[in-house]
């Protein structure tokens, strides 16, 4: 599915502060008629993983894989974890490792979606798309919106210390292990974070209203960019509910029918594959049945929200109903409705926190099971960003000898491609680049919250340089954010 | 007074150690009082808006790419600090250092159970930068001023090392801040 550049064709390259901090870039193609042709979205990492855990003993994976992304570190660490219980047969976790590994996640996903949404996309929504770069940043917000700043980061804080408080550590923790947890959580700790939830309910209920009222205000304006109808896929438990620790494999199509349903985790290999393409490190899934021209899907809060018959907390259910409401009941295929998506999994998640911290399991004493050793084992999770799938094969000596990883942003691949060529196409003209293609490219890549364009942007920078070449290599036109 | 600038760079790394930067949590509105962080100290040259007098680097250099940004902050930057085990020695990246990088390539592109690649291309577009032979701990490369230690190094070893360079103190972190998990 992949074409050879043809020599009469324009290449444009959207580099942003990753290009030389080498996650990513952005090429736009231009046929002979100086239109869109294709947009590339290039993955310049690789560090082979898969490879080199090899020989590595299976006990280690827990804390060794989650060094893939120090973004969200708990998702590869419960992942793997989740794997290695099956390995040693523990895979029915006692009620105390369950509820500290739940507690673990949920805390994750509070200070992801925190970090997300006031560090990275309210900039863009509370300046516009237009906005100086020198004030659209967090430190924009900070000087603008000091209140709102704060809470960004006493948030997050309170996710992290959460994460701390049952993984050991902030980021790259060792919590999880195979078959339950190395600690519970002590009724010190669970009153250091009961102290601090109620304001934590507010802020996120405000956070929420703000993405809310954002979308449902300019819905018209929003509703076109950089969007496209999918399919969509995400974990969801036995009765449908959204489960972001577990559960099994559900994907639509756009219209909401059922492509595949209550697909056991174990069997994701029939399901699921990755075409390679030869300008990207990052492989590009699709659902087998569907083949790799039309089998592409999206996954993260969109596709959740999307695939969930409903979220088993009642705030963010009665938010689930609103927002489903615009839509008529049927999927959502807005680009820009995941920051509004992401902001009901964070009213989710607290909710999810308040319930756990009332539950006295969470200081039990029986942390670890074990039963009958299997060579070869599936973990699934829902990662901030999406659907996180482990695969690992362990030999006799007990070492790995097969490491299969498809982490959410690479789900999201060819969306996100689809995104920007749509933003491309509706905001191109001839081949001069504008201040505000640059904008809007960068705001249709962030609404995935792919990693590449988190960790720069949190310091409160997203330059962007995009180069116009000729076929020969030659710049023609450069601008810059 | 202009206020000093920081640069940061995450090279083969996994943005844990920029991610422990924030976790100096609100310590970082009280930081950006005192240093402005280089408007975009990653993308290009002439993007280094001036002299910084701190550079941060995450990661060590696995590919073309990073070995010319590693040479750029060391042009640009008074202090090189290399944050974290995978700047200062590799780190997990450096696992492939002992296996052919084809064998790598191969198990992510060719072998793998979902790969569907029917004619075994391995990713190779000029847009992609060439792959190092190895991994490169950052002092291979060029000259390192100080070393913070760590997986990722903690937000109070971070925060210590910079408000000592900032008030042009002497780097003296107690073991507590740089012993291992």
């Amino acid at each position: 599915m992949d074409v050879a550049l043809p020599t009469s064709m324009k290449k444009i390259v959207i580099e942003p502060v990753t290009r030389v901090e080498g996650h990513g870039k952005v090429t736009i193609l231009l046929d002979e008629a100086k239109q869109v042709f294709q947009t590339r979205l290039h993955i310049v990492e690789f560090r082979g993983f898969e490879r080199f855990i090899q020989g590595r003993p299976f006990w280690e994976v827990p804390v060794l894989v989650q060094r893939l992304c120090g973004i969200c570190p708990v998702s590869h660490h419960l992942a793997a974890a989740k794997a290695m219980d099956r390995i040693v047969g523990g895979e029915k976790l006692t009620p105390t490792a369950e509820k500290i590994r739940r507690l673990m996640h949920y805390g994750q996903m509070f200070q992801s979606h925190a970090l997300h949404f006031f560090h990275l996309c309210s900039p863009d929504l509370l300046f516009g798309f237009d906005a100086d770069v020198a004030i659209r940043n967090v430190i924009g917000i900070a000087a603008k919106f000091p209140d709102l700043a704060v809470q960004g980061v006493m948030m997050r804080k309170y996710g992290q210390e959460i994460i701390k408080a049952t993984a050991g550590k902030k980021i790259h923790g060792t919590g999880a292990i195979p078959g339950g947890v190395n600690k519970n959580l002590s009724i010190q700790e669970r009153d250091f974070f009961l102290k601090d939830l109620d304001q934590m309910l507010t802020w996120s209920r405000g956070a929420l209203a703000i993405a809310k009222d954002y979308t449902v205000t300019n819905l018209e304006m929003l509703a076109p960019f950089g969007s496209f109808d999918s399919s969509h896929m995400s974990l969801v438990r036995s009765d449908g509910a959204m489960d972001l620790y577990d559960g099994n494999l559900r994907a639509i199509d756009a219209e909401g029918g059922k492509i595949f349903d209550q697909v056991d985790c174990q069997d994701y290999v029939r399901y699921i594959a990755e075409e390679v393409r030869p300008w990207s490190y990052m492989k590009f899934p699709f659902i087998k049945s569907l083949g790799p021209e039309h089998g592409w899907y999206r996954v993260g809060p969109l596709a959740r929200l999307n695939t969930a018959d409903f979220i088993d907390t009642p705030e963010a259910e009665a938010e689930r109903r609103t927002f489903m409401a615009v839509t008529g009941g049927k999927p959502n295929n807005l680009t820009m409705a995941y920051h509004w998506a992401r902001l009901i999994e964070l009213l989710h998640a607290i909710e999810k926190i308040q319930e756990l911290l009332h539950d006295p399991d969470l200081q039990g004493t029986d942390l670890v099971v074990k039963g009958e050793r299997r060579g070869e084992a599936v973990g699934i999770i829902e990662a901030p960003r999406g659907t996180l799938i482990h695969h690992y094969k362990v030999d006799d000596q007990d070492q790995v000898v097969m490491a299969n990883l498809i982490v959410s942003t690479t789900h999201n691949n060819e969306p996100m491609n689809r995104a920007i060529q749509k933003v491309a196409k509706d905001h191109l003209s001839g081949v001069e680049i504008t201040e505000g293609l640059l904008n809007r490219v960068e705001v249709a890549i962030r609404a995935y919250d792919p990693c590449l364009s988190c960790a720069t942007h949190a310091l409160g920078q997203m330059p962007l340089t995009v180069e116009l070449l000729d076929h020969a290599g030659q710049v023609l036109d450069v601008k810059s954010t | 007074m202009a206020k000093p600038k920081v640069a940061t760079t995450s090279l083969a790394g996994c943005f844990g150690c920029h991610m422990s930067v924030l976790d100096i949590d609100e310590r970082i509105l009280k930081l950006v009082e005192l240093i402005d962080f280089d408007k975009s100290p990653i993308d290009d040259i002439k993007h280094f808006s001036g002299r910084c007098l701190v550079g941060l680097v995450e990661g060590g250099c696995c590919n073309e790419e990073n070995v010319h940004v590693l040479q750029e902050f060391r042009k640009h930057c008074d202090v090189l600090i290399a944050l974290g085990d995978c700047a200062t020695m590799g780190g997990i990246p450096a696992l492939r250092n002992t296996i052919p990088l084809q064998e790598c390539l191969d198990e992510a592109y060719r072998n793998g159970p979902t790969v569907h690649n029917p004619s075994g291309t391995i990713p190779n577009d000029p847009d992609l930068p060439l792959l190092l032979n190895r991994v490169y701990p950052v002092q291979e490369v060029v000259k390192i001023d100080y070393f913070l230690p760590g997986c990722p190094p903690s937000a109070d070893t971070i925060w210590a090392a910079l408000t000592a360079l900032l008030s042009n103190q002497k780097i003296d972190l107690p073991y507590e801040l740089i012993k291992y998990d």
